[in-house]
């Protein structure tokens, strides 16, 4: 995962709720075995409208997309992510976020910003003719016009989006407590521990 | 001493905890992990490239469900069908790879216990009762209606658990949906469900996990139990439970991945334990009379967007909320449909039963109940029922179920996730409408343009023979 420390540039105010991951990456674009290449079916229902945002001169390549609560519900698919990610997209402002998709989102490196309704729509606002900056280290997000707000994150995500840590890599390295429990639970809870293999009695 | 009382979901989180970090996140073991052909084949190719392997291969089950086509798979020598859509192939030939090269199980395309996942897990034994169950799909929370810790995730997660069969998560908050009273005759879990996304809202359950509680609950099939878990996720939640008890443990005995003989004695004794303690407290409540819902109808583009089938058409209007005004505007624009129409009186040309969240035994037999000795309407130009697994497929034939679909016009299918998300051929066309069991009517879920209706079985069987929406406890008798 690529490190993400700030974001700067043109914000695509798209301010819509529920833009649910069907709306971000239609189910089409889900038969590909690798993670490259979604940016053309990203938004594809909303781009088939004339005069769309998405296809405006001035946000292509914008590195922020601003929309409304509960941005990316719906589908687990990662795929929405890998798209976001593909056209460009480092950060996701909005009042609130899935689950899974801001997970997902940050397991690829881009930064879920969650700001309070006003925030947001004073972002839109701003967004419309001007760039707006997100800095992950103070967690502020600033534009050209003094506003200043801050947001929360989680220090483990904050961490580990400022290097671009590998979670695979790090989870491995705890290798020894995952072995113990694992021990301990076989002899606790045996039937756990044989999950498929119990069809033939094989034991684990 | 007695400890603090816990709700079901502390208890199935505590015992799974590996360890609390500093940072308030938790490394949380993993024990059965479900793989289908769509989220998988990135999370494989990351193994490879880094030179990892699979820690568990005996806790993961892989079979495909999403692409497949659910016209027949093998000719009339056994020989299998190629599938026509290259991409939807190679997704399919991927995971036929993977699986034995890091040495999963894998379920075939054309085996008999070939399922949709979610299907499969609980109809196999794989999943149970307090385990913590993952796959890459957002429907897992069905597995909660066994009362196991059961939720979505995305492909990098698959990767992780795969890798390290844990999960890094922050803990989720808790929230009780309690529903009082009992449903009415003609009223069927789907709309009990479809009524309490309605009542929290898509983002409702958002940061929670929530379990659902009551009588209702307790008469409730095995099958009803997983339709309400399944939709937990369009309410936000990231998982739904509901308290195991002996309909959950008589429905495992004997399933050929169930714990048997000692194993079994011991995992009784467990599970036994799995309920919310009494003065457990939860983040959230929300309260639910089963008694007052009726067969219950999407008019929208969003699983909130319910209402009553005796119901008519909101107007943006009928909403306080401005953003909610515009996305019923657009709602209503995409789906064709006037304020003030009466729900009763929308015709649809398709009707789909099937999908994860209404694909079982009882679903099945639900639609069979009200098809049988009628015909569709003339203007319903497709409609298929597709069995969840390759079992119930088997067992509705036993039952003669399909001769009644077939009988009454509809198309009886091989299994597979279908028709409710649009990446193999059983699409919606642009512009008709369908009335769906599945579980989501988001904009171009079923196809591009499609429009989507969900229901539950009975009503998309009623729906079938009238050839518009309709309330199946309103059919004239036949006979």
């Amino acid at each position: 995962m690529d490190k993400l420390v700030e974001a700067h540039g043109r914000a695509i105010p798209l301010g819509r709720k529920n833009v649910d991951t069907d709306l971000i990456i239609p189910a089409r674009w889900l038969k590909t075995i690798t993670r490259e290449g979604l940016g053309q079916g990203a938004f594809e229902t909303l781009r088939t409208e004339p005069e769309n945002i998405f296809d405006r001169e001035e946000f292509t390549a914008a590195p922020i997309l601003i929309a409304g609560d509960n941005f990316g519900c719906g589908s687990s698919r990662e795929h929405a992510a890998w798209a976001l990610l593909d056209m460009g997209i480092r950060a996701v402002i909005a009042p609130s976020f899935s689950d899974i998709f801001s997970g997902n989102a940050f397991k690829n490196g881009i930064l879920t910003v969650v700001l309070p309704q006003d925030q947001v729509d004073r972002l839109l606002e701003v967004a419309a003719t001007d760039p707006i900056s997100i800095d992950l280290e103070h967690q502020t997000v600033t534009t050209p016009f003094q506003d200043r707000f801050t947001f929360e994150i989680d220090p483990f995500r904050k961490n580990c989006l400022m290097q671009g840590l590998d979670e695979v890599g790090l989870t491995l390295a705890r290798e020894e407590s995952i072995t113990e429990h694992e021990t301990r639970r076989a002899a606790q809870m045996p039937w756990l521990a044989k999950g498929n293999t119990n069809r033939h009695g094989e034991t684990a | 001493m007695a400890s603090k009382p816990r709700t079901l979901y502390e208890k199935i989180w505590d015992a799974h905890v590996v360890e609390r970090r500093g940072d308030g996140t938790s490394l949380v073991y993993i024990d059965r992990h479900l793989v289908h052909e769509v989220t998988s084949p990135q999370a494989f190719e990351a193994l490879r490239v880094s030179g990892r392997k699979v820690r568990r291969p005996d806790l993961t089950l892989a079979v495909p469900d999403h692409n497949l086509p659910t016209t027949p798979r093998l000719d009339a020598q056994g020989n299998r069908i190629p599938i026509a859509d290259v991409q939807s192939a190679a997704q399919l030939e991927a995971l036929e790879a993977n699986a034995p090269a890091f040495g999963i199980r894998y379920i075939d395309a054309s085996a008999a216990e070939q399922g949709i996942v979610h299907v499969i897990g609980p109809e196999q034994g794989f999943s149970l009762p307090g385990s913590t169950i993952v796959c890459g799909d957002s429907h897992t929370a069905s597995h909660g209606g066994l009362g196991a810790l059961a939720f979505g995730i995305g492909t990098s997660e698959v990767e992780h658990v795969l890798a390290t069969q844990t999960l890094l998560l922050t803990q989720s908050k808790s929230m009780e949906v309690r529903v009082t009273g009992e449903l009415s005759p003609g009223v069927t879990p789907k709309d009990l469900v479809m009524h309490i996304i309605g009542v929290v809202g898509t983002a409702g359950g958002t940061g929670h996990v929530i379990e659902y509680r009551g009588d209702a609950f307790e008469q409730m099939s095995i099958e009803g139990r997983l339709t309400v878990c399944n939709m937990s996720i369009e309410a936000g939640a990231r998982a739904g439970l509901i308290a195991p008890d002996d309909s959950v443990f008589s429905y495992l005995k004997g399933r050929p991945m169930a714990p048997k003989g000692a194993d079994w004695d011991k995992a009784l004794a467990w599970w036994k334990t799995l309920h919310t303690d009494e003065g457990a407290s939860f983040d959230k409540s929300v309260e639910v009379d089963a008694s007052s819902i009726e067969p219950t109808v999407t008019w929208g583009t969003s699983p909130e967007d319910v209402a009553p089938i005796g119901g008519k058409v909101p107007a943006p209007e009928d909403f306080t909320d401005p953003s909610k005004q515009d996305a019923v505007r657009a709602s209503l624009e995409y789906m064709g449909l006037t304020p003030g129409q009466l729900l009763a009186e929308v015709r649809v040309e398709n009707i789909f039963i099937g999908s994860c969240t209404n694909s079982r035994i009882e679903d099945l037999r639900a639609a069979a109940a009200v098809l049988k000795g009628r015909r569709k309407a003339s203007n319903v130009k497709w409609a298929i029922v597709v069995p969840g697994s390759g079992l119930v497929k088997r067992q509705a034939e036993e039952e003669g179920l399909d001769k009644i679909f077939v009988d009454a016009g509809l198309e009886w299918r091989e299994p597979g996730c279908s028709a409710c998300l649009g990446m193999n051929p059983d699409k919606v066309p642009a512009g008709e409408r369908c009335a769906s069991t599945s579980n989501r009517n988001f904009v171009g879920r079923q196809g591009p343009g499609s429009r989507t209706h969900l229901v539950s079985p009975a009503m998309a069987a009623a729906a079938a023979v009238t050839g518009h929406l309709t309330d199946v406890r309103k059919l004239p008798a036949t006979e």
